[in-house]
């Protein structure tokens, strides 16, 4: 059993939550991710970790009520225990001392991209940080955002809080005015990361992508999380998650993460019903 | 009195109503009939059938102990080889193990060796779960802790007979319950989760800890094992990679690996889905490809979750299956459709991007290869397609990477499986290894062995015999 130690809400079904688990904390490096099980009759899905403390043995998770598993998950409330957390898993993200970097999170993706960010710095990067969000209600960790990046841009979708507008218009801009720029990190919802790497593709800059697939079991044994990569099938999970953007599939990648819409619908309509009653 | 030509038969669920329900096929032998089939076996002064079982189980010792009905003295012979009868009895691939070289065989049919193996080891559950049998004495307790990682049947029965050795046993396991491919791969209608557990809590009252939710190689390494105290450890993490075909179209929505498949309903019981949360397609028309008991499971499996048809898939003829002959019988007999001498070639999808049709392509047999088997050639022009609405590739597995790649120094083959010595011993000192992640996807019974052997070098390692 895995304690939650802390919970806390970041923003509309924006969840951060601290969980005991000292041998995930104590191996965890950026860029990999936890696979968890809210309890005896749940589903395994995948949260990045988006911020550990090695000493204290805890993790940190930040998730966004999608459907049943996320809204389940919210309903545990601090001190008590979820059944299972697995990893850390997946690969680390390959930081080096690039030179100038950025790090673009989309909405809920900005808490992984966080500890990426932060040891981009610590090996003295210059990180540009674009971050973005539906609304103003919705923006979370500016400071610690700020604090760990060279300069932080912000959008929202609707222009309530920094500049009107995508991530990828802000990347335009920034793309123009820096010639030097000598990678690309990027994680959110599919399409962001589609239009973030078509963007940087004729540059030339190297765009690694944070891949979200559906998976199963985390660790390369089933297949679920596979997708196309240069023409290649890869795991997510054991390959990955992170990918060169540049050849990645992404409209695959989109159409297998809707295989059970249909399913998660009955699932979440089911949950709804038994929170009425 | 004449001897019985053949074997007794085991009572059975009929076809038309297993195919709806995930029991148990066979139902086990009477006492009676265990008597009948015991009595059929010669005492042969050769025993040719002990050489035919991997761990070379004393048959004629144990048939004869229940012929005279001293069943306690039937499991304990059986103990001494095999620590998982009721599991070996049922999933044993006996047709080509100790009964293929049986006498009785010669004029009619071989001894139920299998099927005896399984009576008495459930006799012994029964007894178990009433709390009538000891345990095992432990040896004086050593001071020095082993670590086995995986729980399959090659760490299960690596733990037992350490810990009655006398040393301090962790079981590390990926997944959140014990048993390997008997729990998440071999699915309840042939081997049902209670003997595995009752197995496993055998495990818990030997005293081995475990340790769940544990991914050698990424929560920690070998190494860092090693530094936290462990003299010795044994790798038993099985054969789980997956292979596909690489054929176009195979990355469609609705297209598992058999892994996916079988984990999704049998540790995640998505055949109970919504009131468990994982999901499953319940495929109409279903395709599995190969031929083994893994393409069987998922046939079988596919056909219990509603297919209307399930088409099995398979390159070369009946006679070259790898599946236990009782699974293919079974199969045909719950009205699995086979495709043989045919191989799918890409498969075709809507704009959802789920799957819908499958493109096969005859085949007919050429020379034997290396294997002995006859090597499927395509005919050519002989393309033709089914539709489908779901698809289970079940082609084989490579040995999960994960630890070869976090250890240094760890010797591995082409595959990618673990380099080990006839003790079980790897190129790492102090590290061991068996089962399907030295030997490729193998069997219950080999992993079980190889795991019983390199207790046995570990032993020989921690007192300085083995260098
Ligand atoms: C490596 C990895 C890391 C992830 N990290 C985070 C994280 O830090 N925070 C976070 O909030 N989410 C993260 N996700 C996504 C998260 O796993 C899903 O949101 C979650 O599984 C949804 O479960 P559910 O039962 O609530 O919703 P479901 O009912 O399963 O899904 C509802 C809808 O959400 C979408 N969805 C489902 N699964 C995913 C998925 N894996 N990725 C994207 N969309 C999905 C589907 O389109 C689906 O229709 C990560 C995914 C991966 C693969
Ligand atoms: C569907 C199916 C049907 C089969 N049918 C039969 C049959 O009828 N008869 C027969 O004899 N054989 C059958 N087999 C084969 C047989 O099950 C295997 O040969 C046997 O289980 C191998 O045992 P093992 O202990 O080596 O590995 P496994 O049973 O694979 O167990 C390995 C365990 O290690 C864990 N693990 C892996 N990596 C790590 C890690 N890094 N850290 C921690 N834990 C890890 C895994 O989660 C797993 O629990 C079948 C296999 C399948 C898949
Ligand atoms: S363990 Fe398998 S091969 Fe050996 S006697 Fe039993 S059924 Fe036969
Ligand atoms: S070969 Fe057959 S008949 Fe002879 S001892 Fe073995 S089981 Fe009995
Ligand atoms: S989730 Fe199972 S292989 Fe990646």
């Amino acid at each position: 059993m895995f304690k939650i130690l802390k919970k806390e809400e970041l923003g509309p079904g924006m969840i951060l939550m601290e969980i005991e688990a000292p041998y995930v904390a104590k191996s965890v490096e950026p860029g990999q991710f936890v696979i968890v099980r809210v309890d005896e009759k749940g589903e395994r899905i995948p949260l990045t970790i988006a911020d550990f403390d090695r000493e204290f043995g805890k993790i940190t998770i930040v998730f966004q009520e999608i459907g049943k598993t996320t809204h389940l998950l919210n309903s545990k409330k601090e001190g008590e225990s979820i059944v299972d957390v697995v990893g850390p898993l997946g690969n680390k993200t390959e930081i080096e001392s690039f030179g100038k970097v950025v790090c673009i999170g989309g909405g809920i993706g900005v808490a992984p991209i966080f500890p990426i960010v932060r040891k981009l710095k610590s090996k003295g990067n210059e990180v540009i940080s674009i971050v973005g969000y539906r609304s103003k209600s919705y923006v979370f960790w500016e400071e610690k955002m700020k604090r760990e990046s060279s300069n932080l841009l912000i959008a929202t979708n609707d222009g309530t809080y920094g500049e009107k507008g995508f991530v990828t218009d802000i990347l335009k801009k920034v793309l123009s005015s820096n010639s030097d720029i000598r990678r690309v990190f990027t994680i959110g919802p599919v399409v962001m990361m589609k239009a973030v790497s078509d963007l940087t593709r004729d540059r030339k800059i190297k765009t690694i992508a944070s891949l979200n697939s559906l998976m199963v079991c985390g660790m390369g044994m089933c297949g679920a999380c596979r997708v196309m990569v240069g023409g290649e099938t890869k795991f997510t999970c054991a390959d990955g998650p992170d990918f060169d953007a540049h050849v990645v599939d992404f409209d695959s990648l989109a159409k297998r993460l809707a295989v059970y819409k249909e399913e998660e619908k009955v699932s979440f309509d089911n949950w709804k019903e038994s929170e009425k009653v | 009195m004449s001897i019985n030509k053949i074997q007794t038969r085991m009572k059975e669920q009929l076809p038309e109503e297993r195919r709806k329900n995930f029991s148990e096929v066979p139902l086990g032998y009477t006492k009676e009939e265990a008597l009948i089939e015991a009595s059929r076996c010669l005492q042969c002064l050769t025993r040719p059938c002990i050489n035919g079982c991997p761990v070379q189980i004393n048959i004629p010792g144990f048939i004869k102990a229940i012929k005279e009905e001293n069943f306690e003295i039937a499991i304990e012979i059986i103990h001494e080889s095999d620590l998982l009868p009721a599991v070996t009895g049922r999933v044993c691939p006996q047709e080509e193990q100790c009964q293929v070289v049986c006498i009785m065989g010669k004029a009619g049919e071989p001894v139920g060796i299998g099927r005896l193996e399984r009576f008495i080891a459930d006799w012994d559950l029964e007894r178990r779960k009433k709390g009538e049998v000891r345990l095992p004495k432990k040896a004086e307790p050593r001071g020095k802790k082993i670590a086995v990682i995986g729980s399959g049947p090659a760490g299960l029965s690596c733990a037992v007979d350490l810990i009655k050795m006398g040393y301090e046993v962790t079981m590390f396991e990926a997944f959140h319950t014990s048993g390997g491919v008997l729990t998440y791969g071999i699915p309840e209608f042939r081997l049902p989760k209670a003997i595995v557990n009752e197995e496993i809590a055998f495990l818990d009252k030997l005293g081995v800890k475990r340790i769940f939710d544990y991914l050698v190689g990424r929560t920690s390494t070998i190494e860092e094992l090693f530094k936290s105290g462990f003299s010795a450890i044994f790798i038993g993490s099985g054969a789980g990679l997956p292979q596909f075909m690489h054929i176009p179209g195979e990355n469609l929505g609705g297209i598992y690996s058999a892994n996916e498949f079988l984990t999704r309903v049998n540790l995640m019981k998505a055949y109970k889905f919504p009131d468990y949360d994982t999901p499953i397609k319940h495929g109409k028309r279903v395709a599995v490809i190969g031929g083994g008991n893994v393409a069987m499971d998922s046939a079988r499996t596919a056909l219990r979750l509603g297919a209307e048809h399930v088409y099995l898939i398979y390159r070369r003829s009946r006679e070259e299956m790898p599946a236990r002959l009782e699974e293919v019988i079974h199969a045909e007999e719950e009205g699995i459709e086979f495709l043989l001498l045919t191989n799918p070639v890409r498969y075709i999808g809507n704009e959802n991007g789920l799957v819908q049709q499958v493109e096969c392509l005859k085949m007919k047999l050429g020379e034997g290869d290396v294997s002995g088997r006859r090597r499927p050639i395509p005919i050519e022009g002989s393309e033709f397609k089914i539709d489908i609405d779901q698809a289970i590739v079940a082609v084989g597995t490579n040995p999960n990477p994960i630890i070869a790649l976090t250890t240094k120094g760890l010797k591995t083959g082409r595959h990618g499986e673990i380099w080990a010595d006839e003790n079980g011993q790897t190129s790492v000192p102090g590290v061991f290894a068996g089962g399907d992640i030295v030997t490729g996807a193998a069997t219950v019974i080999t992993a079980m062995g190889a795991g019983r052997n390199a207790a046995k070098s570990i032993e020989r390692y921690i007192k300085g015999e083995l260098t």
